[in-house]
């Protein structure tokens, strides 16, 4: 009798309760459009923060509320996913060119002498609160990692022989997490060319020349002889250190032959032969003859 | 005998080294490196260029605005640059490089060893006086001292507490002061006094200086100071404002914004203070402080009357030179010094001494996991949770991190001495309280924009 009792009391109480349940979910509930739930579904779901906002539902929620969706971007996702979702709601897509998070280092242990050991924490934030760094460059990388722990995408790795942090391209979402993390503004998003092309100035820092020298063999020394070769107009030159525009740049890889630190990195192609001294005399005075004859003829036709 | 009421440790003192050793003049050095920086507050402009000639105690660096600091040439000579030079940790900052030519001094400047006990000027031409000098505090901080003796309004200032504590190991320079300087010291403190007004002025001294108590008592009773000396325990950070404040007192200072003024206590270092006598009386202003260099290891250590300017490495030398092997040289003591990587850089106002540390003691000690046993709470002489904001330093939450009084650690360092598990629980500290500070000015900034 009693067994009987206490189950007839709690399945009345289980009744009740969810009676109670009903209603309140009834009377509060929260209208919400069922395409923030399908949006969500078609973003990748890293959580990254990548877009700006704290997580993809974010995003989605953003996506489906706003009328004009061209500031909003998935970089994990990228164009073909922005297309989906754009499709999906019967908007415009964005269109954001693919970027990929470069390291301007290449100061390498062979190149950037060490003229101390640290010993403290392993942090780059730490470290550079502290002091200079374990070479004399104030502006290079550290090597401490801390882009490796921002990065939610396992694209990013401090190579143990150079010391240097280096991009996984084909890995890396351009989320920009690590370009936050690096307290030396050592990494940029640049423009993702086919088959991880690249030419950029692989150093950062704004010391004279001389100075740079000394602390770096691989460092930008700002002579401006790239500035120079460079017919797109995409290198200046600003406190001593040159800088590649990466929407202006064509690949062309004049610059990477004149720098005479290798400050100037080329990836995913060969550089241009180069050409023996004597040769090179006169193929250069050609194409530097023909523009002075075609101003000759300009002039003459006006 | 009087403390202050939560946290501290007791680190060795290791003052054996240097504190018998008298004051020496360290010889001139031939270049001198003087930063436009080497106080709180924005950077001195500079007033002079390539190619100048200046004398000992010209004007070369002048105070941009309220809270900055007027800086004068050490040696007598030419400029022969004004550019970006790096600094202990090898970083560039702005300064004025002067060649030594021979020793001469600004002619107003009094260099006769009279002891002159009469002021008669007035607070404010006091205050003015010692602003011209570029006087700042000496004990590290560099907080401007005009600053400090500028009461702002509404506030009274009723305790005039010297710091004579130097509770940092190793380091002697405020004691051979105290001990060798006495009477004139205690003149600045007089000055400093007249300055502000105050009722009560007190010299705390640490307890394990027993010579410098009796000595500063035997002047006060021989020559008729009003000034008051007090035993302290060994205890660090005894010498940290707030705490000094506490022991003497017994007053608590509320968390930021609120100054020690706001309780109505100034707070001076001794050696600022015989700084405060000199540009008063004889009208010198600061050019030259007591350096102690020091270490286990080191042959000879000193405490040494030093130009401002000279390199460090000079002072090494004077101790006995580096030994092969692992080296750390520290600007200050081990407990808020900073370790150098280049030791060429120049000894400026708030360097109060050197300390070399070699072989195992120049390495931090293996990190473990926190098991949170609570010592470092213990020795927080702010009742801080240090265990607490190295998790939220890490996890990068910053409004915890305020919430939980981040603003407050005056980064002694106790936390970390501490820790059983050697966790580098000051360097994540100090992150999130620059990271909050900078938060909470942003905030300041953004509000004092709307209105």
């Amino acid at each position: 009798m009693t067994v009987l009792f206490t189950i007839l009391t709690l399945s009345l109480l289980g009744i009740l309760a969810a009676l109670i349940l009903y209603v309140v979910a009834q009377k509060f509930k929260v209208e919400e459009d069922p395409r923030i739930d399908q949006v969500e579904k078609m973003l990748p779901g890293a959580n990254c923060g990548g877009c700006g906002f704290a997580g993809c539902r974010g995003l989605a929620d953003a996506l489906v509320a706003r009328d004009d969706i061209s500031a909003l971007f998935c970089p994990v996702g990228g164009a073909s996913t922005m297309e989906g979702i754009a499709t999906y709601l019967g908007k415009v897509a964005p269109k954001k060119e693919p970027t990929v998070a470069t390291v301007r280092c290449g100061g390498v242990c062979s190149k950037r002498p060490k003229t101390n050991e640290y010993n403290g924490t392993k942090s780059c934030v730490i470290a550079s609160s502290f002091y200079v760094g374990e070479s004399a460059c104030a502006f290079g990388c550290l090597g401490y990692g801390d882009c490796v722990e921002a990065c939610a995408f396992d694209a990013i790795h401090v190579n143990p022989e150079t010391g240097i942090a280096e991009v996984d391209a084909e890995k890396c979402t351009a989320c920009g997490a690590c370009v936050k993390a690096c307290p030396k503004n050592l990494i940029e998003l640049r423009k993702k060319w086919p088959k991880n092309r690249a030419v950029y100035v692989a150093c950062a820092s704004k010391d004279k020349g001389a100075v740079t020298m000394k602390a770096c063999k691989a460092g930008c020394i700002g002579c401006g002889k790239c500035a120079k070769v460079c017919a797109f107009d995409a290198i200046t030159i600003e406190n001593g250190l040159a800088y590649i525009d990466s929407q202006k740049c064509k690949l062309c890889r004049k610059c990477v032959n004149e720098c005479p630190t290798g400050a100037i990195v080329l990836k995913g192609m060969d550089p241009l032969p180069k050409e023996p001294k004597v040769v090179a005399k006169p193929a250069e005075a050609k194409p530097a003859a023909e523009p002075k004859a075609e101003v000759k003829k300009e002039s003459a036709n006006e | 005998m009087k403390t202050f009421p939560i946290g501290g440790v007791h680190p060795s003192d290791n003052k054996c080294w240097s504190k018998d050793k008298a004051i020496e003049v360290l010889e001139l050095p031939d270049v001198v490196n003087i930063p436009l920086a080497q106080h709180i507050g924005a950077p001195a402009t500079a007033k002079v260029a390539k190619g100048d000639k200046v004398l000992v105690g010209q004007l070369i660096a002048e105070a941009t605005g309220f809270m900055s600091a007027n800086i004068h040439s050490s040696v007598s000579g030419t400029v022969t640059a004004v550019d970006m030079v790096p600094n202990g940790q090898g970083i560039r900052q702005m300064m004025i490089t002067i060649k030594r030519e021979g020793d001469e001094w600004m002619p107003e400047i009094d260099r006769s060893k009279d002891i002159v006990r009469e002021c008669s000027l007035e607070p404010q031409a006091i205050i003015a006086k010692i602003k011209q000098a570029g006087i700042v505090g000496m004990g590290g901080a560099t907080f401007p001292t005009h600053v400090k003796l500028s009461i702002p309004q509404g506030c009274v200032a009723e305790y005039l507490i010297i710091n004579g504590v130097e509770c940092e190991p190793f380091l002697t320079s405020d004691h051979r002061n105290m001990l060798e300087r006495g009477e004139e010291l205690l003149i600045g403190v007089e000055i400093i006094a007249k300055a502000l007004g105050v009722k009560h002025t007190v010299v705390g001294v640490e307890n394990n200086k027993p010579d410098a108590i009796a000595n500063l008592k035997k002047i006060i009773a021989e020559k008729g100071f009003d000034i008051k000396v007090e035993p302290l325990k060994v205890q660090y950070p005894q010498g940290g404002e707030k705490q000094l404040i506490a022991a003497v007192t017994g007053r608590q200072v509320p968390p930021p914004p609120a100054l020690p003024i706001h309780v109505g206590a100034v707070v001076c270092n001794a050696s600022t203070s015989l700084a405060v006598y000199e540009a008063v009386q004889k009208n010198k202003p600061l050019i030259e402080r007591v350096v102690t260099i020091t270490g286990e290891t080191m042959a000879t250590p000193r405490n040494l009357l030093t130009r401002m300017g000279t390199p460090i490495s000079k002072l090494v030398e004077m101790g006995g030179g580096l030994v092969e092997g692992d080296v750390k040289v520290v600007n200050g003591g081990p407990m808020m010094g900073r370790a150098m990587v280049n030791i060429d850089s120049p000894v400026t106002k708030g360097c109060s001494g050197i300390t070399v540390f070699v072989g195992k003691k120049a390495h931090r000690v293996a990190v473990d996991d926190c098991i949170k046993c609570a010592k470092c709470v213990e020795a927080c002489p702010m009742g801080l949770e240090p265990y607490l904001l190295i998790k939220l330093s890490e996890r990068q939450m910053w409004d915890r991190a305020e919430q939980e009084r981040i603003p407050d650690c005056i980064e002694c360092g106790c936390c970390q001495y501490t820790c059983p598990a050697g966790l580098p629980l000051l360097d994540y500290v100090r992150l999130a309280k620059q990271t909050v500070m900078g938060i909470i000015r942003a905030r300041a900034a953004a509000e004092a924009a709307k209105k």
